[in-house]
């Protein structure tokens, strides 16, 4: 079994594209430290009674005046930028995957049954997604926190944070799939294995779901590589802007806001090491999306 | 002319170099018509690539020679080898739709490659343009010529390919299944064309080709190639009359006659049947439990089918087009009604209004004495819905390449309720597949291991688990080498006899009903023009578009 999937063509094109086998080590060390971040971290860069302002605005440890406790330096707060950066990037990947996941099961729901059904329902979906993509991600951020913030108790107001986020990227990424999802239907509902379902009389959720998405799973597997990158990177940009997550339970996207105002005063790290944690990051996700797109479309080979 | 000595043809992969063309040779002389003919694999086109030189990579010529006249092909470089091609070698291919670009205009795409080789005014290659298509048969060309592709039909597209490959000339012309995307008879025009051309303008041919009618019907030498190896070559008459490899005696036992019936296919003795043990015994027993008072006629009466037409107007309904106009027929219960027509004739819509796909307009249709609703009316439990079933045309698409074999075929049983156990489910499918003639160890495997043929089989086995009473076959082994397709229509047989199954068998191919059918419906563009039993059709058919149909057929003189 192991054998074999070693011996797969997938597989094998991954042994010989050192393109992805070096975004396919950092993403896993990216993926790890995250996921282990309370464990790795030296600190809790969201307990505030454990960093001092004595240690602020320290640099990495290769700079003079350093302090060897922090590797990469501290932000003005005193608070060590390993420990930042681990839980920042916990937060991102969450919010990341969440926010693919939730618009990977809505838009290929919408997609394959727009795909399939064609006519009026097909119409109406798709004018949706055609609205839903003249909507910049911020305003429907925006709009759901507003929601949030009007239907909601004050006091349950920033435990929500992460949901509205998560959401409003959602809503902006799940086109995409439904697009994908729809294009690949149309072409599989024509070919005769569906028909022959639907000759035996078979209920159209079986063939949806059970003939024609693993049949469609090939090009949707690669938008969702390429889509929690761009999710992470709307992540990014919204708390970037100040919509996102708060200073207190910084995110990458924070933790670069915070750099930017310290950009021009000689502390370079504060903004230079999230952002280029999150470059390494996104390009990486994105290498591997490519590298599966090319396994997985025959057409490119 | 050309001469090609010992051509070996390899593709380097991951598992060492594959050899795609091992050693064959080839001579075609000045006004001859070389067939090339195998089954698919066989290296037929990768042979006219290494000649023209655009071999796809990493395809390399590994050994051999090939000269065209005195230039050596292999010695060219890049640059003279693209000054030759089309100047000296051209090419046809199979399908007219995508060898013209639909953006340019004919004309413009003649005077493109006059100009591109020789060195003349635009009025003066305008004039040669329009002798070219004058002299391949479009009438009228001056005026023609400024159409643009999709203004011409299949068969004209085809000539107007044939005439682009003319502009310059050519000594040798290379044309892979030029007429296999056309009906038999705007094929017999382009054979006739390509024949004419060999003749009058000493134009060197190698036709590329699968279909062994086409072969018999114009080439002068054949080469016969089996995994890219040379099984037998010399003139036409010779090897097809009187074969000497045995495996070109195969191949010709496998062809469907025109001219008579067989009651089964001789097939080569190392695919003997499998003896069906116990298990194939039991599912025998099981179908023959289910179809035991036999199969069901079917009675079609005006059925009427109109899909909607293009929109012109904003305002206006859009034209309906009419796909099946009154038709009525009669599938007598237990017999094999041949369903035949060009594309286009509205045969793959009857079998989908059967089928319950889509809605006529009006008619009726009775299976047995129920009367079977229209399209979406017939609701899923609708006792059709496991009563008729149907074989479909390509098995690279009809099963689910996600599935497994023993899912597949366990499906109907399940979904029809026939039987609740799910060992006992598994039991069937494995006996299926003996029935089949396959090995019933492949039941965990996904189709894409399998054959064409084998995959023909496994939907055969699908659609009979259902234990239908009514069969359509649309097309069924055309998608299929003539061996396989000989295997398939002896097991089609040998089930219909067992089973004594109903059966609507659609093909365009006439030698093939003949072999399968009981009756013959002729259909030409929606109407039903005659309905006989088939050996008096053959013999003598009664309306004048079967005559015509039957005339066209390329016929095995051998």
């Amino acid at each position: 079994m192991l054998a074999r999937f070693w011996d797969s063509d997938a597989v094998w094109a991954f042994r010989h594209s050192p393109a992805a086998i070096v975004a396919f080590i950092v993403a896993v060390l990216i993926l790890g430290g995250a996921l282990f971040a309370p464990w790795l971290a030296q600190s809790n860069p969201y307990d505030l009674t454990t960093f001092s302002l004595i240690d602020g605005l320290l640099p990495p440890v290769w700079e003079e005046g350093s302090d060897r406790r922090f590797l990469l330096g501290t932000d003005d707060q005193g608070r060590d930028m390993v420990s930042a950066i681990l839980f920042g990037a916990r937060l991102s990947l969450l919010i990341g995957l969440m926010a693919m996941l939730i618009a990977t099961v809505l838009g290929v729901g919408l997609g394959l049954a727009a795909g399939y059904y064609g006519g009026r329902f097909d119409a109406i979906v798709m004018r949706i997604a055609d609205v839903q993509l003249a909507l910049p991600a911020i305003l429907t951020a925006l709009l759901i926190d507003g929601i949030a913030r009007g239907l909601l108790p004050p006091s349950s107001h920033e435990n929500l944070r992460i949901v509205v986020l998560t959401l409003a990227i959602a809503l902006s990424l799940w086109v995409n799939f439904a697009r994908t999802a729809r294009a690949s239907t149309f072409v599989e509902r024509n070919k005769e294995y569906v028909q022959a379902a639907m000759i035996m009389g078979q209920h159209p959720l079986r063939v949806m779901f059970w003939h024609i998405l693993p049949n469609i799973l090939g090009p949707l597997l690669v938008i969702m590589t390429v889509d929690l990158a761009s999710a992470i990177l709307l992540e990014a940009t919204l708390s970037f802007l100040g919509i996102g997550l708060p200073a207190d339970s910084p995110s990458l996207g924070t933790l670069i806001r915070i750099g930017m105002q310290f950009l021009l005063s000689g502390e370079w790290w504060i903004l230079w090491v999230p952002t280029l944690f999150l470059v390494a990051l996104v390009v990486s996700i994105n290498i591997l999306g490519d590298f599966l797109r090319d396994v997985f479309n025959p057409r490119l080979r | 002319m050309l001469d090609v000595q010992g051509l070996t043809v390899k593709f380097p992969s991951r598992h060492g170099d594959f050899t795609a063309i091992e050693d064959v040779s080839i001579r075609v002389a000045p006004g001859e018509i070389h067939g090339l003919v195998g089954e698919s694999g066989a290296g037929k086109s990768t042979i006219g690539a290494a000649i023209i030189g655009l071999l796809q990579p990493p395809g390399y010529v590994a050994a051999g020679t090939m000269t065209l006249g005195d230039t050596d092909l292999r010695k060219l470089t890049p640059d003279q080898a693209h000054e030759m091609r089309g100047d000296r070698i051209s090419m046809i291919f199979q399908d007219p739709q995508t060898s013209l670009n639909p953006l340019m205009t004919i004309e413009d795409q003649l005077i493109e490659t006059i100009q591109a080789h020789f060195d003349v005014s635009t009025s003066k290659a305008r004039k040669r343009a329009v002798d070219l298509l004058e002299e391949i048969g479009i009438k009228d060309a001056a005026s023609r010529i400024g159409a643009y592709p999709h203004q011409f039909s299949g068969g004209m597209r085809q000539r107007v390919v044939i005439a682009l490959a003319l502009c310059t000339d050519p000594e040798l012309i290379i044309a892979d299944e030029p007429t296999t995307a056309l009906d038999v008879a705007v094929q017999s025009q382009v054979l006739d064309l390509i024949r004419r051309l060999a003749d009058t303008r000493g134009i060197g041919f190698i036709l590329i080709t699968h279909d062994i009618g086409v072969i018999a019907q114009i080439t002068d030498n054949v080469t016969v190639l089996r995994g890219g190896r040379v099984m037998e070559t010399g003139p036409t008459a010779q090897v097809l009359g009187a074969p000497d490899h045995p495996y070109t005696r195969a191949l010709m036992a496998a062809v469907p006659r025109l001219d008579r019936k067989l009651d089964r296919f001789l097939v080569p003795a190392d695919d003997a049947p499998v003896v069906p043990d116990a298990r194939g015994v039991d599912a025998e027993a099981w179908l023959l439990d289910g179809v035991q008072e036999g199969g069901l006629g079917l009675q079609v009466r005006d059925l009427t089918v109109r899909f909607a037409g293009t929109r012109t107007s904003l305002f206006r309904k859009p034209e309906p087009y009419v796909a099946l106009d009154d038709v009525s027929l009669h599938v007598r219960p237990g017999s094999v009604m041949g369903l035949v027509g060009e594309s286009g004739s509205g045969k793959s819509t009857l079998a989908k209004a059967i089928s319950g796909l889509i809605s006529p307009a009006s008619g009726t249709m009775q299976l047995g004495d129920t009367d079977l609703p229209y399209g979406k009316a017939r609701g899923r439990a609708h006792p059709s819905r496991r009563l008729i079933q149907m074989v479909f045309q390509d098995p690279y698409s009809s099963l689910n390449a996600r599935h497994r074999i023993g899912d597949i075929l366990a499906e109907p049983l399940a979904l029809y309720g026939l039987e609740t156990d799910k060992a006992r489910r598994r039991a069937l499918a494995i006996g299926m597949l003996e029935l089949v003639e396959m090995d019933p160890g492949v039941i965990d495997r996904y189709p894409h291991q399998f054959s064409g043929g084998q995959r023909q089989r496994i939907a055969v086995a699908r659609a009979l688990l259902a234990r239908p009473r009514f069969l359509i076959c649309d097309e069924p082994t055309s998608a299929l080498d003539v061996s396989i397709q000989a295997q398939v229509l002896n097991l089609l047989k040998d089930l219909q006899a067992k089973f004594n199954l109903t059966i609507l068998f659609i093909s365009h191919n006439l030698a093939v009903v003949r072999q399968m059918a009981d009756d013959v419906a002729v259909l030409q563009s929606g109407r039903l023009v005659e309905t006989k039993t088939s050996e008096p059709f053959f013999q003598a058919p009664d309306a004048e578009y079967s005559q015509t149909l039957l005339s066209l057929t390329p016929a095995m003189p051998y």
